[in-house]
Parts: structure tokens; sequence; C-alpha cells
């Protein structure tokens, strides 16, 4: 089989994309100017400070304050992302009703809206004197200016990352293994839980990890949303420009680092996981 | 064999194209300066005063024409007054800044693109208009805010920038501490105290002093904004019937710096022009359209002519009260000074 298709290609000289080389090369050229170099210039700059210093911005109490909120916001807005994405993907995928398709669209506008817009457009609602956080407010709840205002910003930013990598997957499930399960007695939940699910977990887990990750670095809509109070409502982003406004850009990075650091140990965590359950499924 | 060499080929030609195009970008950005008789200038400016340079550059363009016959085109760019420094200092190609803070200059200063001595290039520590630190209150003032002690009392809820990302917000705490610090008899301690209960009222801490007036104007939180008197005119000129301007008895005089950035102007060969710019915000025209837009005009008889919309009877203190700007960052807004003390005790 895979002999045959190595033939016809050799007889007719040609691949999909023309030319392995040069596709290749624009591939590390554009991998390179866009992401591997300017990432390696955060490591360049942080790298000025000597050690100590550098563990003296880390550690500050205002910094680690920021990632705790940072990080601890960004991950309650990717597990609502993760919960409610499913749903919604769920809905979009296994019924019709009137206007799926415009939901199916609206889903990507936090993609193309400017944040600072997204930032402004929310804390105008979810404020006690908006239309939304009003409503909250008559129970004394406060969103916006407090952490469940960042979280909202989060989750707004983040709701089409798990969305767009679970639908696809739920798309192809055939559905004959349900109707397998349910013929062989199996109850609803017990279907979802263990026919459904775990073939899910892989791009949830996926979705999940962007979304967590794109919540972290979310700097533009969560300023006007967040309080921006030291050691309550402080994100590590805004600490970054903190720094940069007074110039230390070595400071900065060094921020920027630990965030970047932390962040790509919990993305290998979830793809090592990932990849874990996909052998464990096919088992 | 054939087909390597249609590679070699493509990549070549591939080659060859983005190279034509990223000379083209360069060569573009060069030629746009100085061509065909009309020069082009660049003033990198702080959030308000894009409504004062709208119309500044106009009247410029027409003093231009009459003094050299050449026609001149000032293009804007507004943003955060740090931002913007260091914009031009990351190589934003301004002839001209005229920004909130002479910190911010200096940085610039410090990066080799400006001469030192800029301060003295022209009058007045070169801040041809002024502003003062005011609040701004709703229309009513319910909770009777009059002076800085209002702001400590419980129950008032105050929104203000953060100094550490707003350069603008520098003004506003030194204002509340100058107040403070006359009243207590330069007792520091005491000041400090009654800076951290003024920050521990302070509802929402914007990164920049728009986005304080939206959180005070368009969210409506808190009780008072404080704020620059300029700022504070918008606001009450865009709402009107909504909002009061209270003057404190004691308020720093904001001076808002301009200069020449030496090393762009040069390369663009825009000097003269630049120069000329900054010196005919001086005149009696500029003064007074810089009163129309609510900037304190520099020239005494033009301020007088605004007395009805100035209080002048304030009691300003002035930046070098403080020792000048490398002095006050250091006592109060680097890491680890007062700023930061009162948040982390």
């Amino acid at each position: 089989m895979e002999g045959q298709i190595v033939k016809v290609k050799n007889k007719r000289g040609v691949r999909v994309i023309p030319g392995f080389g040069l596709s290749m090369g624009v591939t590390i050229t554009m991998l390179g100017m866009f992401v591997l170099i300017p990432l390696a210039s955060v490591f360049v700059s942080a790298g000025r400070l000597g050690f100590g210093e550098f563990v003296d911005v880390v550690t500050s109490r205002q910094v680690v304050s920021g990632y705790i909120v940072s990080f601890s916001c960004a991950f309650l807005a990717a597990v609502v992302n993760a919960v409610f994405g499913l749903l919604l993907a769920w809905v979009l995928v296994r019924y019709d009703f009137p206007g799926k398709r415009f939901m199916d669209g609206v889903i990507e506008l936090p993609f193309a809206l400017p944040t600072a817009v997204a930032g402004i457009s929310l804390t105008y609602l979810y404020s006690d004197k908006g239309w939304i956080g009003a409503v909250f407010d008559k129970v004394g709840i406060k969103i916006a200016y407090t952490r469940a205002g960042i979280v909202i910003a989060m989750v707004f930013v983040g709701i089409p990352f798990v969305v767009r990598t679970v639908q696809p997957v739920l798309e192809k499930l055939d559905r004959q293994y349900e109707e397998a399960a349910l013929m062989l007695g199996a109850d609803r939940i017990y279907i979802f839980r263990r026919v459904i699910l775990p073939e899910l977990f892989p791009a949830l887990l996926a979705g999940f990890g962007l979304a967590f990750a794109r919540g972290l670095g979310e700097y533009g809509s969560v300023v006007f949303i967040a309080g921006n109070i030291p050691y309550e409502t402080q994100i590590a982003p805004l600490l970054i420009m903190a720094k940069l406004e007074q110039y230390k850009y070595a400071d900065a990075t060094a921020i920027a680092l630990v965030l970047l650091i932390i962040s790509f140990m919990l993305m290998l965590l979830i793809n090592s996981v990932q990849i874990y359950m996909q052998r464990f499924c096919k088992e | 064999m054939k087909w390597i060499k249609a590679n070699v080929c493509l990549k070549i030609v591939v080659a060859v194209l983005m190279m034509g195009i990223l000379a083209g970008c360069g060569k573009e950005g060069d030629s746009a300066k100085g061509d065909s008789g009309t020069i082009e200038i660049l003033n990198v400016s702080y959030d308000p005063t894009r409504e004062f340079y709208a119309k500044y550059n106009e009247l410029f363009a027409g003093h231009w024409k009459e003094q050299s016959g050449q026609d001149v085109n000032v293009t804007q760019s507004h943003g955060g007054s740090g931002s913007q420094a260091r914009s031009v200092i990351e190589g934003n190609e301004a002839d001209v800044v005229t920004l909130a803070l002479a910190h911010d200059i200096t940085a610039i200063e410090e990066a080799g693109l400006i001469d030192s001595g800029w301060m003295q290039e022209f009058d007045d520590n070169s801040a041809p208009y002024t502003s003062v630190i005011v609040f701004l209150v709703r229309k009513g003032n319910e909770k009777n805010i009059l002076d800085w002690d209002d702001l400590v009392k419980d129950g008032v809820e105050v929104i203000t920038p953060n100094p550490k990302t707003s350069g603008g917000a520098c003004w506003n705490f030194l204002a509340a501490w100058a107040y403070w610090q006359e009243k207590d008899g330069n007792d520091k301690e005491t000041t400090r105290e009654h800076m951290k209960q003024l920050y521990h009222n302070v509802l929402v801490l914007d990164s920049g002093a728009r986005g304080a007036t939206n959180t005070f104007v368009g969210n409506e939180q808190g009780d008072v904004l404080i704020a620059w008197e300029n700022e504070a005119y918008l606001s009450m000129k865009e709402h009107p019937d909504e909002y009061e301007i209270v003057t404190p008895s004691v308020s720093i005089l904001a001076q808002p710096s301009v200069a020449v950035v030496d090393r762009n102007a040069e390369e663009h060969k825009t000097v003269e022009a630049a120069r000329a710019y900054l010196e005919y915000l001086y005149s009696e025209e500029a003064q007074r359209l810089a009163g129309e837009n609510y900037y304190r005009p520099i020239d005494e008889t033009i301020l007088n002519e605004f007395s009805d919309q100035f209080n002048l009877d304030m009691n300003l203190v002035t930046i070098d009260d403080f020792g000048g700007w490398d002095k006050a960052y250091s006592d109060f807004f680097d890491d680890g000074a007062v700023f930061d003390q009162i948040y982390a005790e």
C-alpha cells in the first residue's frame, strides 16, 4: 500500500506543494522571523540581569501576587471555557436550528475584535451601573473591577479556542457507537462519560490549554475590567507594562520569561496527557 | 535535472522579489520627507492634546507659509506619554515631541536622540502651556468634596490612574503629597499615612489617564476623578450639566514639555521648521488657542483673559519643589519607593 503511493509520487515527480526545499525554507524563515527570534530575544534581554537580580525581580511580592492573580484567573476562565465551549460545540454540531450558521460565525468574533474594545464594552456591561452588572449588584455581587471581571474577560477571549478544537472531532465522531451503547443498555450519562468523552477529551484538553495560555497573556481587555489594584486585581502583564513605562526593559522581560516558561511547561504537560490519553484510548 | 533548475530559478526569483519588497519599504519611508517643497513634521504627543494640536497645526501651517513660503504638513500621534516616548526611543521618527512630563523627554535625551539642555531651548522650561490637577465630581457634589481631606473620608470612592503606568498620574500623586506635606508640617510619616488612606479609597487604578476618565465618565464609577484641568473641562464640554470641577486649595502646576528630537530632525532636514513649530506655541494666537482648549497659557496677560475659566488663586507647587523628576521618581515611584510601600503595608 505504502509502496504504491511512493511509486505514484515518483512517476509523476510532483508533490502537492511543489518544492519541498523551498516550502521548508519559507517555513523556517517565517517561524524564525516571527516566533523563534522574538522569543529568543526575551531570553537575551532577561539575560542582561544577573541571576540574583533576576530572582529578586520575579520573586518580589507584587510580581508574585501578579502571577497568582494571572494564573488563578486564567485557570478558572479555561475551566469555564472547557465546560461551556464543549456545550457550545455540541449544540452547533448535533442540533439543527434556525440561525445556527450565524451562531457558528459569532463564535469567532473574539478573535477579530480588538481586545481593548472588548474590554471597554465588557466593563460597560458588567460594572455596577451596566446592564448585566446592575442585576448582580442587587444581590451584592460586584463583577467589574474584581477578579470575577478578569475571569470574564479571559473567558471572552478564550472561548473560540475550545469550540474550534472540539467541533471537528465531534463532527467526525461516529454515532453508531452511541447507538450501540444505547442498545447495550447504557444510560445517557454513562454514554457521555464512557463513549463520547474519551474521544473528545484530547481535543478538549488542547482547547483548554490554548484558552488558558491566551488568558494568561491577555492584556488589552483585562486592564479595563480589572481594577488594577496592587495585590488584588493586578495581572502579571500589567506589571510588565509598568516596568516598561519605567524603561526597565530587562525587568519586564524577566517577568515575561517566567510567564513564558510556566506556560510552556503547562503546554508540555497537557500535550503529554493528550498523548497518553490517545494511546490509552486505542487499546 | 530540468526540474531542479526550475526550482533554483524559482528560488532566485522569490529572493529577488522579496528583496525588492523590503527595499521598497525602506525607500518609501525616506522619500516621504522633504519632497516637492512640502515639509513633513511628525509631532508625537500624548492623549489629551488631540483637539488642541489639530487646530494649532492649521494655525502654524498658515504662519509658516507666510514666513518661508513653504507648505508644512504636521502629522500627529497620540497615546500615553510614557509609551509615546518609548516609541520614539525605539525608532518612531518624530521631529518634535510634546509630552506630558519632562521625565519622558529626558528618557529620549538619555537615548541620545535629543541634545542635553533641551529644557532651556524654549522659554519657561520648554513648557508653553500648563495645567493643574483638579477634582471632577458628579453634578450636585453629593459627598461634598471640596479639598484633598474629603478624599480620604470613609465611603468616598476615588478614581485616579496608576503612577507606575501613567506619567500623568504622577502629577496627581504629587499634588496630593504637596497638600498634606504643607498641612502635616513636613511630617513624612503622617503624610504617607494620608496618602495611604487616599489610595485605600481608590476604586480603580487605571493604567492611563484616558482610561481613568472613561471609568469615571463612561462607566460611572467613583465619586471623584483626580484629573488634569484640561481633561476635566473636556469631560464637562462633552457632558454638560453632569459634572462639576472642584479646585483644591493646593495643587501642582503640571508642565507638559516640548522638544525638538534633534537626531530625527537633522536626518529629515526639518530642524528649522521643527524649531519654529515649537517656538510659535509661545505666540499670542497659539497661547489664546491653548486657553480655548483649556490649557493654561504661559503668557500672563493671555492667562488673565481666561480668568473666568481658570481659578487663578490656587496655591501651586511645581516639580522643582520635589527636586525635579529624577528625585521625585526615586523618592516616590521607583520600585520599592513610597507608592509601592503604600500598597505593600
